[in-house]
């Protein structure tokens, strides 16, 4: 299985992502490193926009992600309430 | 024509020895001394003798070295595109079959950079 | 009056198809090919467009609601990174030094490519490609201007980055990024989706910025972490879109695939052959390290790269053949492209210096099989020299390879002590190559690269003096002249950094700022 990965600025708006993607992905390892925080995780990560709004107390979508996304890796697949990253082999 | 295009793609290349003024490029490398991170390139009049060259420009571009002031010439090895070369110090480069952008080395047995590390 | 209409709502997908595809019309006064000519000359087969995927999906509302909310936080810091003197709470003067390969080598690589995407966007008959590739341009003249913003503070107190254009187009180790861009702009759309929206915005990218960004966050300078962070986040879409042209264009037809693999192996290696400035600027410039281009190659090349190429198997397609060199010159890229341009620091718009015992003994742990053994005899040789008074400045010009056009440094793999040299005739003249691959690449479009502009050799043709200069004067200096053509100015701008003005004027302005003068 192939790693997929997510990276994200180090910041008030996405401490609270960071714990939601956890949640969803328990498998998910964090890896915090200066002003950026990488999720690595087996072949698949999904993020989904019910879980971030419950935990940042209002509605929240999904795009607003790109404001602080650095990097990805893995083909991704978006809708209104979810982001899958994940490789096909 | 093997690029790709959507017409005829025919330049003249940039580099023809008639840029230079009368000069042509011949580029030298001395091996195992990577103090000099890559081999040089000159531009000679072709009728420039070779021994000239060693004695005249080699010790400005590579005396820097400690090891250049230990080289004896004559026990030198020369190669042309990597084969062996026996170059005419009397001789001219275009009579030593030096050509426009050839490339030469030398090597100097038993000099072998700084702490024998080639470089 | 009640007006209640339940309808139900159209989903992410549903909306950006509506508002996205089947809005333009099939012309009937002029012919597809007359009116997106481009499309079939590099061989590669299109048969349905409609296929193309969005992944993010991005309307112009919500393109310009999250640009607009990355440029107020971006110039937000750069207005408090300018007015809290920021430039004096990096490391020390040497990172500066990085920041000027970046706006000559890197800044101007950025307007280029937004000119690319713009061209290519018009290029293609699909409405998928075209949006993708306008918000792309739109992007990447973003990136050029935050990073002129970004980086002009630095220029107000440091130097060797007046004229950062002049100099792209000029100095001797610019035409390496120079060329590269120059070679997708001019090869067709299809080829230049491959190069820069695949190899180098998804393979490659992340050995761009990931090193630039956190050297940045590790030493202290907000100013180009805010920018890279900006940039950045542009980035997760273009690497989308590069994914996105690789399996649309792979699907569309196996024909194809061998034409796609051809541009995978070429600017694999071309991006690669560029990031040598990177591996240099990892390792040796950076005075609080990161990681080691050798650990970085081998996370977002080697798992990375290895997961994608897995991925992409399916269609056909292989990892690119220079892979192995690439593994084979982890050791030793950054020590020999250092060396480089401590060799030429006279020449130069930034400044070199040899690293200090705590350097050495990093880079003896990062590399325990090859800087002892070759690279730290010559560091400490030219140490001891500097402090005799007796600093290397070579005055010769090097040989150039006629693809890559960085001077021939680079070994034979598997022989770090010889230089790997190759040559090919063609039509007469002779061309040489730092590798089998740069080789490779002039033997499939020789009709281009003859055409190189390469520095040295135009030194050498008297086109790199400034315009009136007589070169048969008595005395004439061809480097100063040199200089003079680059607007550098010699003894500022070059040379050592432990003479320079900005190592001066660094320590003097920190030490008005911790004192009460």
């Amino acid at each position: 299985m192939s790693t997929v990965f997510i990276a994200l600025q180090t910041n008030e708006e996405t401490r609270q992502i960071v714990e939601a993607i956890t949640q969803d992905n328990p498998q998910a390892v964090v890896h915090e490193q200066p002003a950026m925080v990488k999720i690595d995780a087996q072949g698949k990560l999904t993020i989904r926009r019910e879980t971030i709004e419950a935990l940042i107390g209002r509605d929240y979508d999904l795009q607003e992600l790109q404001v602080n996304l650095i990097t990805i890796s893995g083909n991704l697949d978006q809708t209104d309430d979810e982001m899958v990253l994940y490789w096909n082999a | 024509m093997a690029v790709a295009a959507v017409k005829d793609y025919d330049f003249p290349p940039a580099d023809t020895m008639d840029k230079f003024h009368g000069a042509q490029l011949l580029y030298i490398g001395w091996e195992d001394h990577l103090l000099f991170c890559a081999p040089f390139a000159f531009p000679f009049p072709p009728s420039m003798r070779f021994g000239d060259i060693v004695g005249g420009v080699l010790p400005g571009a590579f005396g820097y070295h400690p090891d250049f002031a230990q080289i004896d010439w004559a026990k030198a090895e020369w190669f042309k595109s990597g084969k062996p070369f026996a170059p005419d110090f009397d001789k001219s480069l275009a009579d030593n079959g030096l050509a426009h952008k050839d490339v030469i080395r030398f090597r100097t047995p038993g000099l072998t950079g700084i702490e024998g590390s080639c470089s | 009056m009640d007006m209640q209409v339940a309808r139900k709502k159209l989903g992410l997908k549903e909306r950006y198809a509506v508002m996205t595809r089947g809005l333009d019309w099939t012309p009937s006064y002029q012919k597809m090919e007359d009116i997106y000519p481009y499309m079939s000359y590099e061989g590669i087969k299109i048969h349905d467009w409609d296929k193309w995927e969005d992944p993010f999906r991005l309307t112009m509302d919500a393109y310009w609601k999250y640009q607009a909310e990355k440029e107020r936080k971006l110039y937000a810091i750069i207005d408090a990174f300018n007015q809290n003197n920021g430039h004096l709470n990096v490391t020390d003067a040497r990172y500066i030094n990085t920041v000027k390969l970046f706006i000559s080598g890197i800044s101007p690589l950025e307007y280029v490519a937004h000119r690319g995407f713009s061209h290519v966007g018009r290029a293609f008959p699909g409405a998928g490609p075209r949006v993708a590739c306008l918000m792309q341009s739109l992007d990447e003249i973003r990136h050029a201007q935050t990073q002129v913003h970004s980086i002009s503070n630095y220029n107000k107190y440091y130097n060797g980055m007046h004229d950062f254009h002049h100099a792209h187009d000029r100095v001797w180790f610019l035409s390496v990024p120079k060329s590269f861009f120059d070679d997708a702009i001019t090869a067709g759309p299809f080829e230049f989706m491959v190069a820069i929206g695949f190899s180098f915005e998804y393979v490659l990218t992340n050995l761009l910025f990931v090193p630039f960004v956190s050297g940045a966050a590790y030493n202290g300078d907000m100013g180009t972490m805010t920018f890279g962070f900006s940039a950045q986040s542009d980035e997760a879409r273009h690497m989308t879109l590069g994914l996105e042209v690789i399996k649309f264009i792979l699907e569309q037809d196996p024909a194809n695939v061998p034409i796609v693999q051809r541009w995978i192996d070429k600017w694999t290696w071309r991006g690669y052959r560029v990031l040598t400035l990177v591996a240099m600027m990892m390792d040796y410039m950076l005075p609080k390290r990161t990681m080691s281009w050798k650990e970085a190659w081998e996370v977002y090349f080697e798992e990375n790269g290895g997961a994608l190429f897995k991925d992409l198997a399916r269609y056909g397609i292989t990892m690119p053949k220079c892979a192995e060199q690439i593994a084979l010159e982890k050791d030793h890229l950054s020590h020999q492209a250092w060396s480089t341009f401590y060799n030429y620091a006279a020449a130069a718009n930034f400044h070199t210096w040899t690293p200090d015992e705590d350097e050495m003994a990093w880079l003896s742990s990062k590399y325990p099989n090859s800087f002892d053994k070759y690279y730290r005899p010559r560091m400490t040789y030219w140490r001891e020299q500097a402090a005799k008074g007796n600093r290397f400045y070579n005055k010769t010009l090097p040989m150039l390879c006629q693809t890559c056009q960085i001077p021939m440094i680079f070994t034979e793999p598997g022989d770090p002590t010889k230089i790997c040299y190759r040559e090919v005739d063609y039509r007469g003249e002779k061309y040489h190559f730092c590798s089998d691959h740069c080789k490779k690449i002039f033997e499939d479009e020789p009709e281009k690269y003859v055409q190189a502009w390469l520095p040295v050799h135009q030194i050498y043709q008297g086109n790199c003096f400034p315009e009136g200069t007589d070169p048969t004067v008595e005395g004439f200096d061809p480097l100063a002249a040199v200089l003079k053509y680059y607007n550098l100015e010699s003894g500022r701008d070059n040379l050592d950094f432990d003479i320079s003005e900005d190592k001066k004027n660094f320590a003097e302005w920190r030490g008005q700022a911790t004192r009460n003068i």
